[in-house]
């Protein structure tokens, strides 16, 4: 491109995009600040400045802090389960043996389909299919429906999000083990590493950078959990498994309280942001070059 | 050499048990995660009596065999009009944010100035803010002082700016590693436009990096819930897992019907996955590598 005409440039070239995403991104996020000033119920024409005290009424929300606690839990599990499982078949499945492809694809599938349609599937699994199970075999797990008791609706969500999200971490951890070089990994072994020591000192060193992208991923996704919320529970039993998420959308939508909803969504995003922020700081400095 | 050699023989029947192991539990697992789908497809050609009785029965074994469920969803579901939806909405959007996104980022890769400089710096960081953060305040923009919600293309619209900046970002990386300045100064020579030079010479280059692009891009637009249920309300604009969600208030109690229907929504991908499995694996991978 020439440096002539900058400017018939910028209205061709960036313009167009710049607008979609100062309109669709930028002014909405700025002007979500401002919401959080205001009193405003989504519906009415006047908007009252009140200062912070939607911040006050955040802190007040006995529910909202709750069902940031699930969440953090949720997380917590999620992130922990789908990277060591991903990592484990990942690790299988990088052995040189056949089908590689064919299983790894399979594993991927859950990410093709979205959250919504997933939820409903496993919805129909834990509500039919493995209170039948219970039904034949009398076992105490499966004779209640899992979605129906609250710590067990919680591990069921769970479930479901390691199951739609591994597929994803496990292609990331497959190119990772692919890049390693044979000859690193043949050296340990003359040396006399065992497995673990190996593990330990070579291969998670090594697999550093493909760690850090998955937990990042994994992080902000669970973080931000809606759609199999919504679709599995939808909160129930009793609002046991409302995560955050769904806790912002109900408090502006159907309880119409959008300076507060909009408080709590910022609150929110603060939060994934260091947390996120901190974890890619703290994996990155321990990546290493072969 | 000759001692790694000796080391492979002895080594060779443990490797085999190992192998052999690892195939097994591999298979396991796979078929633990392929058993929602076999649920689905099984209990969607079952009447609602014989599912009750037992998910499991096979087909063989029961005499309702049909494929009336399927006949039910897709006139419940409207399930052409929705896929119709769903294709405008996602092959528009992705259209236009592969086409903007690529001008926008060849803007900022060949300009080095102050607006390059602050519409990247944005755009990376708008990367983290999640959508739950944006949501309240689009809705209140774009319902109440706009008030053009409920069309198909203020969706498209939004989808484009929301996915803007991780599709520059990808972009500008490929283009600064992979396009050399002096292909387009011969161009210029040969006397091309700028606009020329771009789709001409550029953009053709770009191949690989709007494989990937495209990818990402029409699932997460295809699979969306939140935002089209934030932006649709009227029945006739539903997009397929708007229409899911719908129909299984609806029909949650009908699980034959239920089944079909989400086999329905499921297909379409699946028959596309199989297609493009290479390209899609390749770009899920690059594009989280980046």
């Amino acid at each position: 491109m020439r440096g002539k005409n900058g400017g018939k440039d910028f209205l061709v070239f960036a313009l167009p995009g710049l607008f979609c995403f100062v309109a669709v991104v930028i002014v909405p996020f700025i002007y979500g600040v401002y919401l959080t000033l205001t009193d405003w119920d989504g519906v009415s024409q006047d908007k009252n400045f009140v200062g912070l005290q939607n911040f006050a009424a955040v802190i007040r929300d006995k529910q909202f802090w709750s069902s940031l606690l699930l969440t953090f839990k949720y997380v917590i599990f999620v992130v922990i389960i789908v990277n060591v499982l991903a990592f484990g078949i990942a690790y299988l499945l990088t052995r040189g043996m056949k089908g590689q492809n064919f299983f790894r694809a399979g594993f991927f599938t859950p990410n093709l389909i979205g959250g919504i349609v997933l939820g409903y599937i496993w919805q129909f699994v834990f509500s039919r299919v493995f209170v039948s199970v219970g039904e034949v075999t009398g076992w105490g797990l499966f004779e209640v429906s899992w979605l129906s008791k609250p710590n067990m609706a919680f591990a069921a969500l769970v479930l479901v999000s390691v199951w739609q999200l591994s597929g994803y971490m496990i292609l990331i951890y497959v190119a990772g083990f692919m890049g390693l070089s044979d000859d690193v990994m043949e050296a340990a072994s003359i040396d006399g590493a065992s497995g673990f020591v190996k593990l330990k000192n070579m291969i998670i060193p090594l697999m550093m950078s493909s760690i850090t992208i998955c937990l990042f991923l994994t992080l902000s996704r669970a973080f931000m959990v809606y759609d199999v919320n919504l679709s599995l529970t939808a909160g129930a039993p009793y609002g046991t498994t409302e995560m955050a998420a769904m806790h912002v959308y109900e408090k502006a939508f159907t309880s119409r309280q959008f300076g507060v909803g909009q408080a709590e969504a910022l609150i929110l995003f603060i939060i994934v942001a260091i947390i996120s922020g901190a974890q890619v700081y703290f994996t990155k400095r321990q990546e290493v070059d072969a | 050499m000759q001692n790694s050699k000796n080391s492979n023989v002895i080594g060779g029947t443990k490797k085999r048990v190992t192998d052999a192991l690892s195939m097994v539990v591999l298979i396991i697992v796979f078929l633990a995660y392929m058993f929602p789908f076999i649920m689905v497809v099984i209990n969607s050609l079952k009447e609602k009596r014989d599912i009750i009785k037992s998910p499991f029965s096979w087909l063989f074994t029961i005499k309702g065999l049909s494929f009336d469920n399927f006949v039910k969803a897709f006139t419940q579901m409207d399930f052409p009009r929705a896929i119709q939806n769903s294709l405008f909405i996602t092959i528009l959007a992705t259209v236009f944010v592969t086409l903007l996104a690529a001008m926008l980022a060849y803007y900022i890769v060949r300009h080095n100035n102050g607006v390059s400089k602050v519409t990247f710096a944005a755009m990376v960081a708008s990367m983290i803010i999640p959508f739950q953060a944006i949501m309240i305040p689009l809705v209140s923009i774009y319902g109440g002082t706009l008030n053009v919600l409920n069309h198909r293309v203020t969706l498209i619209f939004m989808h484009v700016g929301f996915s803007m900046a991780m599709s520059v970002f990808l972009f500008h990386g490929f283009i600064k590693g992979n396009v050399p300045i002096a292909i387009e100064e011969a161009a210029y020579i040969d006397g091309c436009t700028n606009v020329q030079t771009f789709f001409q010479i550029v953009f053709p280059l770009l191949k690989p990096i709007i494989s990937t692009i495209v990818i990402l891009n029409s699932m997460a637009f295809w699979n969306d819930y939140l935002l089209p249920s934030l932006v649709l309300t009227d029945k006739n604009l539903f997009t397929l897992p708007l229409s899911t969600y719908s129909f299984y208030g609806t029909y949650s109690a009908d699980y034959g019907t239920i089944m079909a229907g989400l086999l329905l929504c499921i297909i379409p991908i699946l028959v596309l996955y199989v297609a493009l499995q290479k390209q899609i694996i390749g770009g899920v991978v690059s594009g989280a590598v980046k």
